[in-house]
């Protein structure tokens, strides 16, 4: 499955994909970047007057690229315009070592732990463009596919 | 194993995932994970993967559908065990 077709079909679009390429996929882990746009809503508010990329961006950027896409890379045979993907998050532990800024392009890296009764658990990392570890933790997500009736 | 012992493995297993402790510290063979004890459908699958670890078997996917109620789980690891 080509990487493009994989990004065309997740569940997000703007302002809430977080998703702008998958440079390495296989069945044990993907990885993946996205540089954080500076005019990005929540720099609004986080933190007033020094925007810094909130940690539940970060978690959500490592969730879409490291858990969904390789979910969905997983799923390959499974999905079609009948079979839609269906995707929830059911856990995360994240721990955080650096703030992201403003344009800053950060590479996430997910290796699988399991994928079983439809239950995907990845460990994944985030570094930013010098390879300084930013947040590293666990992320799980249930992932199936359903019929549209 | 006996049913007694297999049971208190189990009880052992399910109990980091519990939400109800009402449900937990009632919990027999009726108990159902997910109607009494409020455990989701995720850490349902973590329960699955340490009943596997534990009793040496393989779950698959028919068996891990059935496996709602503490009674099923029982009788799915003993003919697991025993097959």
């Amino acid at each position: 499955m080509k990487t493009k077709k994989i990004i065309s079909l997740l569940p997000y679009q703007k302002p809430f994909l977080f998703v702008d390429k998958i440079s390495e996929i296989s069945e044990n882990g993907v990885s993946g970047i996205y540089t954080y746009q500076k005019d990005a809503y929540f720099y609004k508010g986080h933190f007033k007057g020094n925007p810094i990329t909130p940690g539940v961006i970060l978690t959500e950027t490592m969730a879409q690229i490291g858990v969904v896409c390789f979910g969905i890379y997983l799923l390959k045979e499974k999905i079609s315009s009948e079979n839609k993907l269906q995707i929830a998050l059911t856990s995360h532990q994240v721990d955080f070592f650096l703030p992201v800024l403003p344009n800053e392009k950060v590479t996430v890296v997910s290796e699988k732990v399991y994928f079983r009764f439809n239950k995907l658990k990845c460990k994944v990392k985030m570094m930013n463009l010098k390879n300084e570890l930013v947040c590293r933790g666990e992320i799980s997500g249930m992932i199936i596919t359903k019929d549209n009736e | 194993m006996t049913k007694e012992q297999l049971l208190e493995k189990l009880t052992a297993i399910v109990k980091p995932y519990v939400q109800n402790e009402e449900g937990f510290k009632n919990l027999n063979e009726e108990t159902d994970f997910i109607n009494d004890l409020e455990i989701n459908s995720a850490n349902l699958v973590d329960i699955i993967l340490d009943v596997e670890d534990e009793f040496d078997i393989e779950i698959d996917n028919d068996s891990m559908e059935n496996m709602l109620t503490v009674k099923a789980t029982i009788q799915i690891i003993q003919n697991k065990m025993n097959a």
